[in-house]
């Protein structure tokens, strides 16, 4: 068979197929990376794009491709497969597609190998990449992130569908006839997700702890065993992890003045050597978060995700440091002052009635003197105890008024947490017990204002009826 | 020679149908599009890069891919932003159909002009619907999405059926073959023609060509 084929055409066309397989890989790879792939095109041929197509070539995944096929070919009973498997934040995972290069017997032996067979495969190509974003896996990698990652592994020889699932689907994306045999790219897909559906998407977002990069391994592929496959993303080569668990600190210190109200959605992505930017087409989780001065330190830091992303992030988290009380629980000793006996703990009788932040208790005071301290000077209410504030009092509050200087020791109120902010809900009952009159229900000034009214009456009616033709129009402007 | 025809059905909702027929048109064109010819002085050439684009559809759950190349997105937006206001204007029981068809020229002597010979023409009828709520039309989103797929997958079968595909030109014949005025791709040459049948189920064309037949009969 093959002395029919000229050495020359041999030659080309073992190479064709070898980068066909390299450039399959890469397609399938960068296709399930989660995020939308965008080349340019270039009228001037610059020699290193094979098949004429603008597709990137990101070296992990070659290195890993060349690895899997050890300098062989795929051939007769030699396929080349690459296999896409989800893997959740439990460790479960599961296998959701095949994708096989295989070859089969049937020669085409008049083809032109350097024309026809070349442009072949660069249609397959393109047809690869249409397709590559039809199956269902595709959608599932779009939305990679913090619950899953998608992985991907490469090997050769024999074609495993087994762990598909029952009822998994074959598409066929194309073949091509050359003359040492026929190419088939195809692909199947799980469709029973049956296992995602119960577990993965009915859980409410994971609380802070779980590190984006927990389940990422750096590229070098030893510290993973085998049959666990690669993440289907890219981080250049010379990062270190460290960076990226730095950026989870730093981002938790920052939490003094930032407030994530989700968790990050996606694995940091970083640029690649060859200049691409993977970076996920998604504004920095900061961006969207309002920034609010007083929160607890502990809140859910969008965890490493600045990292990576671009400069405006840096900025925009130093303009939060410098907001940001340096430790609220300084603020708080600094505050201490004389409030009544029996009383031990100045965090739990602060009332700071002029703020209604939440842990409005970090508020960097320091202007609050005793003077406008309620505590001390209690407003001037009538004093009307409610039940409430009956049953809050512990001691000797009947007939007094609720703002009495010597007792509520250690106040805890009912459901309040016991920890960092006993005086959340305490500060609330505080502020809220006396509430100052409104001032349109004194009856001194509501009486005046009546009086008023009456008085101005008559020159207002004056008014509108001399207006009264625009009032008119503007009614029929409505109609 | 024979001019393959290939038809694809869909059905979707007044403001899907500008994504459906770009996520189509634009895979069809992807296939069917080269990098620029470079001619060398043997007779040879070379080809340029195609690159290619993720486009997300803001009405289906779709991603489709497109050759990256304004000019020639701008001119299938254009053809398609023509169809769907014809669609709108024929009333909401419209049935359209857009064409895409791949032709070569063939010179003739003068006086004659040039002949269209299609060599491939690819037909996608619409049908519109109203639907009545947003749980409908959030079903609709990913039914459409699903639909398009397979659609996609039908057109990449019967490219890869490699079945007759003009001869590769020369340079002088170059431009009977593709479209050579784009300046980063080169697609065959191709046209985008609609239809749009009205309510009755016949074609507004049919119903004019009728109505002249009639008059000169008289």
């Amino acid at each position: 068979m093959d002395s029919e084929l000229s050495p020359q055409d041999k030659k080309d066309l073992d190479k064709f197929i070898k980068f066909f397989a390299l450039k399959t890989v890469q397609v399938i790879v960068q296709a399930r990376l989660g995020e939308k792939i965008c080349t340019r095109s270039s009228s001037s041929p610059t020699g290193s794009d094979w098949f004429n197509l603008g597709i990137k070539d990101i070296p992990e995944v070659t290195h890993e491709a060349k690895k899997a096929l050890a300098g062989q070919l795929p051939g007769i009973g030699r396929s080349m497969c690459v296999e896409i498997s989800l893997k959740t934040s439990e460790g479960d995972s599961m296998e959701l597609e095949t994708w096989c290069l295989e070859m089969n017997e049937k020669c085409d032996k008049d083809i032109k190998v350097s024309y026809t067979v070349y442009n072949r495969l660069s249609v397959l190509l393109k047809s690869l990449l249409a397709i590559t974003r039809v199956t269902p896996a595709y959608k599932l990698s779009r939305k990679q992130g913090h619950d899953y990652v998608i992985l991907y592994r490469i090997y050769f020889g024999e074609v495993q569908l087994s762990g598909l699932g029952e009822g998994f689907q074959t598409v066929r994306v194309g073949v091509v006839g050359t003359p040492i045999g026929t190419v088939t790219l195809s692909c199947a897909y799980r469709t029973n997700l049956a296992f995602m559906s119960n577990r993965q998407f009915e859980r409410s977002a994971p609380i802070m702890g779980i590190i984006v990069d927990h389940f990422v391994d750096p590229p070098c592929s030893s510290q993973r065993p085998a049959n666990m496959g690669q993440p289907c993303n890219y981080r250049a080569p010379d990062e270190e992890d460290g960076g990226q668990f730095a950026g989870v600190q730093d981002s938790q210190e920052v939490c003094n003045t930032s407030f994530s109200t989700s968790p990050p959605s996606q694995v940091l992505h970083t640029g690649k050597e060859g200049g691409v930017v993977l970076v996920p087409a998604q504004p920095p989780q900061g961006a969207d978060t309002h920034l609010t001065v007083e929160h607890a330190p502990n809140t859910p830091g969008s965890s490493g995700e600045d990292d990576g992303l671009s400069q405006s992030g840096e900025g925009r988290r130093d303009d939060r440091r410098s907001v940001s009380p340096s430790d609220p629980v300084e603020s708080l000793n600094a505050f201490t002052r004389k409030v009544g006996a029996f009383v031990n703990k100045p965090n739990t009788q602060m009332t700071i009635a002029s703020l209604d932040l939440p842990f409005a208790a970090f508020a960097p005071r320091g202007l609050d003197t005793e003077e406008n301290d309620p505590m001390v000077h209690p407003p001037e209410s009538p004093p009307c105890l409610s039940p409430l504030q009956g049953s809050l009092h512990s001691e000797g509050s009947e007939g007094s008024g609720p703002q009495d200087d010597f007792v509520m020791v250690d106040f805890r109120p009912a459901f309040s947490k016991d920890d960092l902010l006993p005086m959340d809900l305490g500060t609330f009952y505080r502020e809220f017990q006396n509430p100052p009159q409104l001032a349109s229900l004194s009856l001194h000034i509501s009486s005046q204002s009546m009086a008023d009214d009456l008085d101005s009456l008559p020159e207002k009616l004056a008014v509108y009826e001399k207006n009264i033709d625009e009032f008119d129009a503007f009614v029929d402007m409505l109609q | 020679m024979n001019c393959r025809s290939e038809v694809l059905e869909v059905t979707v909702e007044a403001r899907q149908v500008e994504e459906a027929m770009l996520a189509l048109l634009h895979t069809i064109l992807l296939h069917r599009s080269t990098g620029k010819f470079h001619y060398k002085k043997e007779g040879t050439y070379s080809i340029g890069t195609v690159g290619t684009l993720d486009i997300d559809c803001d009405f289906i759950d779709f991603t489709f891919v497109r050759v990256s190349s304004e000019e020639l997105d701008r001119m299938i937006r254009k053809a398609v932003s023509e169809f769907k206001e014809a669609l709108s204007n024929s009333g909401s029981d419209g049935i359209g159909q857009i064409s895409l068809e791949f032709y070569q020229k063939k010179k003739s002597r003068w006086p004659f002009s040039d002949e269209c010979i299609p060599w491939e023409v690819w037909s996608i009828k619409v049908n519109v619907v109203n639907l009545a709520n947003e749980q409908e039309r959030q079903i609709c989103r990913e039914k459409v999405g699903e639909k398009l797929g397979e659609k996609v997958i039908n057109v990449v079968e019967v490219i890869n059926r490699h079945e007759y595909l003009p001869k590769m030109p020369t340079q002088s014949e170059v431009d009977n073959v593709f479209d050579t005025s784009l300046k980063d791709v080169q697609p065959y040459l191709y046209k985008i023609t609609y239809q749009i049948t009205d309510c009755l189920g016949t074609s507004v064309s049919t119903t004019m060509r009728r109505l002249i037949k009639d008059t000169l009969a008289l």
